[in-house]
């Protein structure tokens, strides 16, 4: 399940800063009656590197969609960057478009390009002239090591290859926080390495980063915090050497020895 | 054993299919010749169909194309099957009906000005400026079809003008829903009763016009395309709103297209031309006296966007989520998301069932022949009714049946090509 991370990671540039970048209080969500979230209470200061695990039905994936409000939470304060989350529209959009999201399965547009891909949002939402909009792009397209493929269509690419147009896709809107939903779990073993060494350039440039993931080496190297949910509650968190090697509660430890076991 | 380790120096090239493994020879012997049985049954319907072909040939080639009447063919000895004098005889009236000859080139124009304005909507490669003259076309189309003072289809457009000008004004002061619904009410307003009463005024000032020609001379093909064209244009557009409608989570409008497409649905589309023939005159404000094509028109577009707006919804159904949040996700608003993500998606998915409810739309149009409206089915009756043409009915219906087919096999090659140029993957 985890991959080791061969990449040497430059810790130099990851700095935490004091201001909060989102904070939620006493969040919680239910679909129908099913309590998915139970009480979440957690602060992210800027330039921090958060992963999220635990078992699968959890809620970590929920929670981090609760962020740009994919999913509504039904009690509780979300803000971020300052802004509070709450069913004002506007508010919702202003989140979203300072809020990157990767996703499992890339949601890529099939309909566009790769370099439309990139640029639509920028056009759209931002206003960007599309010549400039088209700079930017190309930009974070050589970024992630694929300038070439700007021309052709998300079908024509590999997995490792769409999951990295993806991230370059949010980053052309300049977002301040980034959110990873299990970035890496659709892909196969070798272009898993590719999409992880995207993360932790990206990492390294100071990028706030919430990672919903099973890559343990991700979170060993690059996290600064890790958070082990169960049951839609936050059951531990603690900087990753104290996390994996001294594990306080029992499922932690329980999970722990599965994920990492073989 | 020691194995000896193999390495290839050099490669193999390409080498040609064996004879009979490929092309017509190889198609043949899998499909039609595979075993003894299935050659038997190859040859017979071989002959089957050679022998079918040659009866029709013989029946259908025939020096019948000057006579003027059915007896004129009966007496000819020369003359043992088909008579393609009534074709000829009356072609005109098969692709105008009544509308009178003098006139004649204004549908004709119409008719080749509508291949100019839906050109830059079926084929994106054409410049992108000639969709201004598909705007404006239905509009000359109007003009050129019925005639009278132009006035009358320039002030339906500003109609536009006006309510968008309004939903402006208004915008600031009473917000969104209301200015949009006042601008709505006024342009209704103003079409029903604005519109004929300044260009009354309008045209006795300034007099420019066709002569006007009434709905009851049109007939034929011409009536055909008039309303299935009409009908396919403005039914894509409302079926995409219906089926956007009823996902909406907003509940009225959510109710509102729901309880739309299944009473339309529910409805023989028979029973909304009589609807449309006899009783919508009574719904209307006394006075305004709608043209019968035109309701004609209403109702085959209504009817044919509840089932568009099924299909649509089928494309919607079958996007993956991810897509919706990848939209919202990089902050699009609704309306953006639809247009820019959503929808080319979705369309794309339904164009067969898309263009399946053309082809059935453009062929329901022959049932206005039941309220009175000659188009080609109606004509027949009536060419069957007259004394020269009196008891013929094979040749009128094969040639009403391949000039419908070559609109609808046309509409569906279109779709593959279209199919074929929006696919993004290997």
């Amino acid at each position: 399940m985890s991959q080791p991370v061969k990449k040497e990671v430059d810790r130099s540039a990851m700095q935490v800063s004091d201001e909060v970048a989102i904070e939620i209080r006493n969040m919680n969500k239910w679909y129908g009656d099913f309590h998915v979230l139970k009480d979440i209470n957690m602060t992210v200061n800027r330039g921090e590197r958060i992963v999220v695990c635990g078992p699968s039905g959890s809620g970590k994936s929920t929670l981090i969609r609760c962020i740009n409000r994919l999913e509504v939470h039904q009690k509780g304060d979300i803000i971020v960057d300052g802004t509070e989350l709450s069913s004002d529209l506007k508010n919702i959009d202003k989140i979203r478009s300072e809020v990157g999201m990767c996703f499992q399965h890339f949601n890529l547009f099939p309909h566009l390009t790769i370099l439309e891909n990139c640029t639509l949002a920028p056009i759209w939402v931002r206003k960007t002239p599309k010549k400039e909009a088209e700079e930017i792009a190309m930009h974070f397209l050589e970024k992630v090591k694929i300038p070439e493929q700007a021309l052709k269509y998300p079908g024509q690419l590999s997995g490792g290859q769409q999951q990295r147009v993806a991230i370059a896709r949010s980053l052309c809107m300049k977002p301040r926080i980034m959110l990873f939903d299990e970035p890496t779990s659709a892909l196969d073993p070798e272009m898993i390495a590719e999409v992880l060494d995207t993360m932790i350039e990206l990492a390294e440039e100071g990028m706030t980063m919430i990672c919903v993931t099973h890559e343990m080496g991700f979170a060993r190297k690059v996290a600064n915090r890790v958070i082990f949910m169960d049951a839609g509650q936050i059951v531990e968190q603690n900087e990753p050497e104290e996390f994996f090697n001294n594990p306080q509660s029992e499922r932690t430890q329980l999970f722990l020895s599965q994920i990492l076991g073989h | 054993m020691k194995m000896e380790p193999f390495v290839r120096t050099e490669m193999l090239s390409e080498q040609p299919a064996p004879l009979g493994e490929t092309g017509v020879l190889k198609w043949m012997r899998e499909n039609l010749f595979s075993s003894i049985l299935n050659s038997i049954i190859s040859i017979l319907a071989l002959v089957a169909i050679i022998l079918a072909f040659m009866v029709l040939m013989s029946w259908a080639m025939q020096p019948s194309w000057a006579s003027t009447s059915l007896s004129q063919c009966q007496d000819d000895p020369a003359i043992t099957g088909a008579c393609w004098g009534v074709i000829n005889n009356r072609f005109n009236q098969l692709m105008f009906g009544f509308y009178p000859r003098v006139e004649q080139w204004r549908p004709t124009l119409a008719f080749i000005l509508m291949l100019v304005a839906v050109a830059p909507v079926l084929f994106n490669n054409l410049p992108r400026k000639m969709m201004w003259f598909s705007v404006v076309y239905p509009f000359l189309a109007v003009i050129l079809l019925w005639g009278g003072t132009i006035w009358g289809p320039l002030l339906v457009l500003a109609g536009f003008a006006i309510g968008f000008i309004l939903f402006k004004v208004l915008f600031g002061i009473v917000g969104n829903l209301a200015a949009m619904l006042i601008a709505v009410f006024a342009t209704l307003l103003w079409w029903l009763y604005g519109v004929s009463m300044v260009a009354e005024v309008l045209s006795g000032i300034i007099p420019i016009g066709l002569e006007p020609i009434e709905s009851s001379k049109f007939g034929g093909f011409m009536l055909s395309i008039t309303i299935g064209v009409s009908g396919i244009a403005l039914s894509l557009p409302i079926g995409i709103m219906l089926a956007l409608g009823r996902q909406s989570d907003m509940f009225i409008i959510k109710t509102l297209s729901v309880g739309f497409i299944e009473l339309i649905r529910g409805v023989p589309l028979i029973t909304l031309l009589f609807v449309a023939s006899v009783l919508l005159n009574f719904f209307l404000p006394p006075g305004t006296d709608f043209d019968l094509i035109l309701r004609v028109i209403i109702m085959v577009t209504i009817f044919a966007s509840a089932y568009m707006a099924e299909v649509i919804r089928g494309g919607l159904a079958a996007l993956p989520s991810g897509q919706y949040e990848a939209a919202d996700a990089l902050g699009l608003d609704y309306w953006q998301s639809m247009r820019l993500i959503i929808m080319p998606q979705a369309l794309k998915i339904s164009i067969p069932g898309i263009v399946g409810n053309f082809i059935g739309l453009f062929k329901d149009t022959t049932l206005v022949s039941i309220i009175g409206l000659l188009d080609p089915v109606g004509l027949i009756v009536t060419i069957q009714g007259s004394s020269d043409w009196n008891g013929i009915v094979w040749e009128l219906f094969l040639f009403v049946a391949m000039m419908f087919w070559i609109f609808t096999f046309t509409m569906s090659r279109y779709s593959m090509y279209l199919e074929n140029k929006l696919k993004t993957t290997h």
